[in-house]
């Protein structure tokens, strides 16, 4: 690893100040992963700037020493997009999270990037308006991580995902240029760069000002929780509410084993021990088009031999069921050391032989796989268990993770439906684009980001690039027993795989 | 095969290889490793909040534990963030995982102090209170005496006069603000033990020993005097053993878990000596040390069941009242307050709706609820005293959540009242600082209008 140039230090200094500038292994270490923790590489320095101004000078003054950089959030991705693969300077956004400007009339809002996903809703809650995207970590994650993963949510079924909530932003190119792009009111006229912008994972640009729509509250909601035997009922369930014209504002499902694991933690539901499966589903609207919704929806759970069908009493009993979804991810620690989440998406009706399939593929490799999904647009997210400690499980669960891909897309789905490509979906990026189709992109790519600096290696890989090398030479040495450490941190791994051009 | 960081003979060595660290055994790897890194945590953490640095975060701080353990990094990697967590466990309460961080926190403190026994320049401050001052009584309660002959003698308004006080640094100065008039001291506390009638068809009075704490005893022992008469005015005997010591909460958290452990022992030999059905208290945490001094003497096998049993026995007096019945006041109060939970009764001992229950039953008041009521104030334990700065940041962002429509802020902790009032009186403001438990006691001393409040006691 490249030692960072003392001048490039200094300069840092100078632009975001001395305090906002972090060069100590002992602390950039803290840095070298988000929330994907199975690939890990020492960032050369955090930086924390406070304005677009400060980005741009960062930007400016990396990229004229030609030190790759990379824009973070809170860290809670699940692909890797924020992990220092070639040893990025982080530029830490989470410092800029003020609330810029809130229009009700106009049902826009205007924030900095870090400002947290759930504060946007919860600063307008007693005008009656909220932030329709909602990420399982909405509590923590950041709008301008969002932007950059084109984030979804449990009611992105009905609401759309995070691209059809942003309609401006205000972006440092990986030159330093800041641009503006979409309009806050009406349509942007010219390309679309909006578009190209929101899901980029942050290789073609830092974001500093996200404008985007706020609604109001639907006048009713009502929350209902199914629970069924078999998976095969409750898969058929949701296929036959999506065909019966029913659109829920979300449609939620859990299996066994992500039951039981969310039950031990403090999101306790306590779901029946022996059901299969668990349908969460939401409702909402006008009060009386709500009422004939919850009708129709119980019908067809019937049809299909549910055991009990609920509706939440309260806001307390409500927020509870989401609770219990929402962090069933992380529940799976009550379970598993480790664990390795998906992100496939298949067409709704292959519901059930899909996860026929990824159960035998578990058996196959002998580790426990959980599902959690949204069910209603086929996103699936299997949780595969390992432990880390164990030598060669990690790989196990690694080439587990790609068979299922691999099974979303023959089925005729996609790899990824909100999670990202970052650098753990980057191998199997070729398995579902032809040549033709990745260099388009990659083109698109050359256009912002010429030098590959800004966060390189991820989402697209390079024509040639051995993705395989990266994931045997781990960007950190293997842990040593006590003794010596100092010293080694700085040093790092060798930079492998895909670096910037 | 020995873990990382554990030697051959199984003994325990810090990661510079030097001494071995005898008691202090590491955080434990089952605890550490079932963070999943998913960072739920981050926006729920006080410092995270303040500094926006993952470091400075509980899943930072997990992080610089485990790589401690593992290896990678060198113990004093982990010492300025360990330390600079305000053990407010604020994170356990979202934690989907079950993370204990607060214990790992505790564990890691131990280990780093450990390992610095004797080489740390300036550890005199912090071991001649923690060891000096709080693992006696008696020396607690003569500083006591000295700060009210301060404070009453009129030393205090010459002192404040004069100016003296500038040579103390900002954030004592802001701390001697805060503290109340020290109540003169009474030698055993006069209305105790306040002899309770049974309740009705029960066969004899429930059994009360309480703790009445080092801050509690000696700078709000008004307070202890009114949970005393709110337990006897329900039906229940209260008693205080003489022989009891500082619960050991602030040692918990510094690291001295040696001195920790000593105070535990006095105590179990003390209180389930005393044969009271219930050890109880009203500053939270001491409550939560207590309930955990199970764990605190595990390796002890003469006393491991013992403390198990007293920590079972352990209730915060808002739980024992709400547990036992308590008698909804006769009289009321015309009052609008709202609540403080302080850290170590909402996060650590899942105590949040006893105490608005106990509000809520006083005729009169009312609770208008504060923004973020479970953020910490910055007391912390003593760590407005060794981390000043971002104590003082907490403690201003509390006082903005207080409502300027209340007319008390209720709270179940010494070290939030002390902090509490240090900073309402710095921002100007008259707000009166109380204990959940002296609303409840003014309310039942006005059920006997007429009646001089100190002859019920005899």
């Amino acid at each position: 690893m490249k030692v960072l140039p003392v001048t490039v230090i200094g300069e840092l200094q100078d632009i975001v100040g001395r305090d906002n500038v972090i060069i100590d292994s002992h602390r950039t270490m803290a840095y070298e992963c988000d929330a994907y923790v199975a690939e890990k590489f020492m960032p050369s320095a955090v930086i924390f700037p406070e304005t677009t101004e400060q980005v741009a000078a960062a930007v400016r003054c990396l990229g004229k020493a030609g030190v790759p950089f990379l824009p973070r959030g809170a860290g809670t991705g699940l692909s890797g997009g924020a992990t220092p693969l070639n040893h990025e300077v982080v530029i830490s956004l989470a410092k800029m999270d003020k609330l810029l400007d809130i229009d009700y009339e106009n049902r826009r809002a205007t924030v900095q990037p870090g400002f947290v996903n759930l504060r946007l809703t919860k600063h307008m809650a007693a005008q009656g308006y909220y932030y329709a995207p909602d990420p399982s970590s909405q509590s923590v994650c950041t709008i301008g991580g969002n932007f950059a993963e084109n984030s979804g949510g449990s009611h992105c079924l009905k609401y759309g995902v995070t691209t059809n909530h942003v309609v401006a932003a205000e972006v440092v190119l990986p030159s330093g240029d800041v641009v503006t792009v979409g309009e806050a009111y009406g349509d942007a006229v010219g390309y679309d760069l909006l578009g190209v912008l929101v899901g980029s994972e942050g290789t073609l640009g830092i974001t500093t000002a996200i404008t985007v729509k706020i609604l109001p509250r639907p006048e009713a909601v009502k929350t209902i929780l199914a629970y069924f035997d078999q998976v095969d009922q409750a898969s058929q369930t949701v296929s036959d509410i999506i065909s019966n014209g029913i659109v829920p504002a979300a449609c939620e499902m859990m299996d066994q084993l992500a039951m039981q694991a969310v039950d031990k933690s403090m999101y306790h539901v306590g779901y029946p021990e022996d059901i299969e499966a668990v349908l969460l589903l939401e409702v909402d609207g006008l009060a009386a088009s709500v009422e004939d919704s919850v009708q129709r929806v119980s019908a067809v759970c019937a049809q299909n031999h549910v055991r009990a069908f609920r509706t939440a009493h309260d806001d307390t009993e409500r927020a509870l069921w989401w609770n219990s979804r929402k962090m069933a991810f992380p529940a799976i620690g009550q379970i598993s050391p480790d664990y390795l989440v998906q992100d496939g998406v298949i067409p709704r009706t292959k519901l059930s032989a899909v996860l026929k399939r990824v159960g035998e593929l578990s058996a196959e490799f002998g580790l426990r796989v959980a599902n959690v999904f949204h069910a209603g647009d086929g996103n699936l997210h299997p949780l595969i268990c390992y432990d880390a400690r164990i030598p060669g499980q990690l790989q196990q669960a690694m080439s587990l993770g790609q068979r299922i891909l691999e099974v979303c897309v023959d089925m005729g789905g996609s790899i990824t439906g909100e999670h990202g490509v970052g650098i753990e979906k980057i191998g199997h990026m070729a398995y579902m684009f032809s040549g033709a189709d990745l260099g388009a992109q990659q083109s698109l790519r050359q256009v912002f980001n010429p030098e590959g600096l800004c966060n390189g290696g991820k989402v697209i890989p390079l024509p040639g690039a051995c993705v395989e090398s990266r994931t045997q030479t781990k960007g950190r040495p293997p842990v040593r027993p006590s003794g010596e450490t100092a010293g080694m941190v700085a040093v790092g791994g060798e930079m492998a795989g895909p670096g910037p051009a | 095969m020995a873990k990382a960081g554990e030697m051959a003979d199984g003994s325990l060595r810090d990661k510079m290889g030097q001494a071995p660290l005898g008691m202090s055994a590491g955080p434990d790897p089952d605890e550490y490793s079932k963070c999943v890194h998913c960072g739920f945590c981050l926006e729920v953490c006080p410092t995270y909040q303040q500094l926006s640095d993952e470091n400075q975060s509980p899943r930072g701080r997990v992080f610089l534990i485990k790589q401690v353990a593992e290896g990678a990094l060198p113990l004093e990697a982990a010492e300025g963030p360990v330390f600079a967590c305000l053990d407010c466990r604020a994170c356990e309460t979202v934690c989907p995982s079950g993370v204990p961080v607060g214990h790992l926190i505790e564990m890691s403190r131990g280990q780093i102090r450990a390992a610095q026994k004797g080489s740390r320049k300036s550890a005199w401050r912090e071991q001649l209170m923690l060891r000096g001052l709080f693992t006696h009584p008696e020396r607690l309660r003569a500083a006591g005496g000295l700060l009210r002959f301060y404070q009453v003698s009129g030393l205090r308004r010459v002192a404040r006069a004069a100016g003296v006080l500038k040579v103390l640094p900002a954030h004592l100065r802001e701390i001697e603000a805060g503290l109340p008039v020290v109540p003169r001291h009474h030698h055993t506390p006069p209305p105790l033990p306040v002899p309770g009638g049974a309740r009705p068809g029960a066969s004899g009075p429930v059994r009360v020993a309480l703790l009445t704490g080092c801050v509690m005893d000696v700078l709000f022992s008004d307070v202890n005097e009114a949970t005393a008469r709110v337990i006897a005015r329900n039906h229940m005997s209260v008693t205080v053993p003489e022989g009891q010591v500082c619960c050991g909460a602030l040692h918990v958290h510094a690291g001295d878990r040696e001195a920790a452990r000593d105070l535990a022992r006095r105590n179990i030999d003390e209180f389930l000596g005393s044969q009271a059905d219930y050890i109880v208290t009203n500053a939270a945490g001491c409550g939560a040390a207590m309930k955990e001094y199970g764990d605190l003497l595990k390796d002890d096998p003469a006393y491991h069941a013992r403390a198990e049993t007293f920590s079972g026995r352990v209730r915060d007096i808002s739980e024992l009242l709400v547990e036992q019945g308590f008698d909804p006041p006769q009289a009321t109060l015309d009052r609008q307050v709202t609540y403080h939970d302080a850290c170590h009764l909402c996060h650590a001992q899942h105590i949040r709706k006893q105490p608005r229950q106990l509000l809520a039953a006083i005729g009169g008041v009312s609770v208008v609820e504060m923004n973020d009521s479970e953020r910490c104030c910055g007391s912390a334990g003593i760590y407005n005293l060794t981390h000043p700065d971002m104590a003082r940041q907490l403690l201003q962002r509390k006082v903005e959540d207080i409502p300027k429509e209340a007319d008390a802020v209720i709270m179940g902790n010494p070290g939030c009242m002390i902090q509490i009032r240090a900073g309402l009186a710095g921002s100007g403001r008259e707000t009166p600082v109380l204990h959940t438990v002296q609303l409840l006691d003014m309310a039942y001393r006005r059920e006997l209008s007429g009646e001089h409040p100190s002859e019920r006691q005899t």
